[in-house]
């Protein structure tokens, strides 16, 4: 148990404050380059907020984020510049394939991780390591779950990426849990990475197994394809994550073919809750463009770590076992994010609650169950 | 899926595959190179399209012409600079600094133009027919008629001009040829603008099909339409549409009745196989080396 009574005096230098730099990389370039922008963007913003109420516990936040293009070779280089350039604390990497080798290093260094997005199961596996997103087997449940409670269908389609962890992690949840629940899945169809420009075969067995829902745990890239290929299919698209970016991947001329889309994610832009709506203000005037749940996940990230430098009672990076004691404190604290209200686990896994947005008119909506 | 709507879909790739592999095979043909910077062209003609339309507000049509014009200076300045000097060189030095430029194309476009893909404008979209209960899209169609058109015209070009008298001479041989007054060099130049322009309709077409066009996107195309222009028999005209059809309807019979994520293994599995009974590919001449 870690308290704040044993605090020493921090003596600080009047012009030079006590900075705590928050590293972190993702794609901010390549098919995945919209996760990584948004997260810089929402990430930036809790930081801005925080250290224009006065920073946390004397010290201002510094984010330090570096482009990774979702590779893992690149995400350890990127960690080892985070390094040089002083990072404090690491909110690791915001792809999951990216992240695996860099958790790596992390461990080693001592950090504490709070990784906003990464979803691989794996990434939390050292007790340093903990997340604000769901993880991919999660995912794959409770999008299962989401259907069969909200009665969405009753005959599912699936279309997986079959060379990705994360594509396959989701599925086989999925599956797994459509059958407890009793949900049909009747058409499976995959592609790979080599092979993701022509989905007319995979589209149209779809279409002839009668399916009225179709699982897309693909990132928003290839959803977009999909959807444009796709337009004679009658089915309700139903993503999770990764299907987050996919309105500004259509383009504007196209943007009709996302309506209706469903995406499984804690976080809904257009949600009344007072946080979430000043968060989305702000970002909008910022940033010119709505947050998705990947700039949410990454505001979240920042306000709990200020939740657990505040509760482990530290004051400067250079305190004594610094990242020990924030680690410790990762587990005893409760945050009321934008993504909702989270607790984590020894194991780094958030718990919070699941629930879905609909693409209404190019934005996307709290999902109401229709009363018929 | 329908036997019928995937012999379509074969159809439409494969007619993409040719139009491309035409591209591999005249070059190889009359320079005796492999252009491997070829399936980038697509794409630079392409994002050409996208780039138009959606940033300068070009009309569709003009932007067709733009990215033609584009295509066919690349191709040509491309020969000029970094093929000619070559001439002399062995023909693995040519290959590899084919790589090289193939390298170049998408790495300048990722420059550019950023990694991402970019949506094909919409002013593109052809419509669709049904006919007896049975889709026909329109720009698959299409796809098809102008392919078939472009390849009569190049077999009137090749086979009837007097610029494919001019190839054919080259093409056979170079220096006797040379000797009867002819430019190589121009005749080279040509066969480079004109299998350009073919790349420009065939990322046109991709663009069609697939509704996104990023900096990588030529090269798998460009992978496949090589092979085909390997199955038909590297340096025949209609040897190139012939293997591209092929290669279509085999992907995509391949990907409807075995596997989706197979196909590709199907695919080159079957070329294996065709090399392997007739090595100069399906139309290819047996030329006999002169001691």
């Amino acid at each position: 148990m870690v308290t704040g009574c044993n605090q020493q005096p921090v003596v600080k230098d009047p012009v030079e404050e006590v900075v705590l730099k928050i590293g972190g990389s993702g794609p901010l370039t390549g098919s995945a380059a919209s996760y990584g922008t948004s997260v810089k963007q929402g990430a930036q913003l809790a930081v801005d907020e925080l250290n224009n109420n006065g920073g946390v516990a004397g010290m201002k936040f510094e984010l330090l984020f570096e482009d990774d293009a979702a590779d893992p070779a690149m995400a350890v280089n990127a960690y080892a510049r985070l390094v040089d350039q002083g990072m404090n604390v690491s909110m690791g990497t915001v792809t999951s394939g990216a992240g695996m080798a860099m958790t790596e290093e992390v461990k080693k260094d001592g950090f504490l991780m709070l990784t906003p997005s990464a979803s691989q199961k794996e990434i939390t596996r050292y007790p340093n390591s903990f997340r604000v997103c769901f993880t991919d087997p999660d995912q794959g449940t409770y999008a299962a779950d989401f259907i069969k409670t909200n009665d969405l269908a009753t005959k599912v389609a699936i279309l997986y990426d079959k060379s990705s962890d994360y594509s396959t992690g989701i599925r086989d949840a999925f599956v797994a849990q459509a059958s407890v629940v009793g949900l049909d899945v009747v058409e499976e169809q995959a592609f790979t990475d080599q092979s993701k420009t022509d989905f007319s075969v995979q589209i149209q067995a779809v279409e002839q197994s009668g399916a009225d829902l179709l699982f897309l745990p693909i990132y928003y890239e290839e959803a977009a394809m999909i959807l444009k290929q796709s337009t004679n299919l009658d089915v309700v698209y139903f993503g999770v994550d990764g299907m987050d970016g996919v309105i500004g991947q259509m383009g504007s001329e196209y943007a009709a073919l996302t309506e209706g889309v469903m995406l499984l994610t804690p976080f809904a832009a257009d949600s009344k809750d007072e946080k979430t709506v000043h968060f989305v203000e702000s970002y909008v005037e910022q940033f010119e463009s709505t947050p998705d749940q990947f700039a949410a996940d990454a505001y979240d990230v920042v306000y709990t770590i200020a939740a657990a430098v505040e509760k482990a009672g530290v004051t400067s990076p250079e305190d004594e076992d610094f990242n020990a004691k924030l680690i410790a404190a990762m587990t005893q604290i409760e945050v009321e994010g934008v993504t909702g209200t989270m607790t984590w686990s020894e194991e780094g896994e958030p718990a919070k609650s699941a629930t879905a947005v609909v693409i209404k008119d190019g934005k996307y909506v709290a999902f109401e169950k229709k009363v018929s | 899926m329908s036997l019928a709507a995937s012999l379509m879909n074969g159809l439409n790739l494969g007619a993409i595959y040719g139009l491309i592999a035409l591209g591999y095979t005249m070059v190889y043909g009359i320079a005796k190179m492999l252009n491997f910077a070829h399936g980038d062209i697509i794409m630079t003609g392409a994002l050409t399209i996208v780039i138009s339309v959606h940033r300068f507000g070009v009309s569709p049509w003009l932007s067709i012409l733009l990215s033609i014009g584009v295509c066919v200076s690349l191709g040509v300045l491309i020969e000029k600079i970094a093929y000619k000097p070559l001439r002399k060189a062995s023909s693995l030095s040519v290959l590899i600094t084919a790589i090289g430029v193939s390298f170049l194309l998408q790495n300048t476009a990722q420059l550019l133009f950023g990694s991402s893909l970019r949506s094909f404008p919409k002013a593109f979209q052809v419509p669709s027919y049904i006919i007896g209960g049975f889709e026909l899209k329109g720009d698959r169609l299409l796809t098809i008629l102008i392919t078939a058109m472009l390849m009569v015209g190049l077999v009137w070009i090749v086979y009837r001009s007097k610029i494919g008298l001019a190839m054919r001479a080259v093409a056979q041989d170079r220096d006797t040829a040379e000797l009867m007054g002819i430019d190589a060099n121009r005749v080279i130049s040509i066969t480079f603008a004109i299998g350009s322009a073919l790349a420009a309709v065939a990322g046109l077409f991709y663009g069609i099909a697939y509704g996104f066009i990023g900096p990588y996107s030529g090269s798998m195309p460009g992978i496949k339409a090589f092979t085909a222009a390997v199955l038909g028999g590297i340096g025949s005209v209609p040897g190139a549409i012939v293997g591209g059809v092929l290669l279509g309807l085999i992907e995509s019979l391949a990907k409807t009745y075995l596997s989706s994520e197979l196909s590709d293994a199907i695919v080159f599995a079957v070329l294996i196989g065709i090399l392997l009974l007739k090595p100069t590919g399906l139309m290819g001449q047996e030329i006999r080396e002169k001691v």
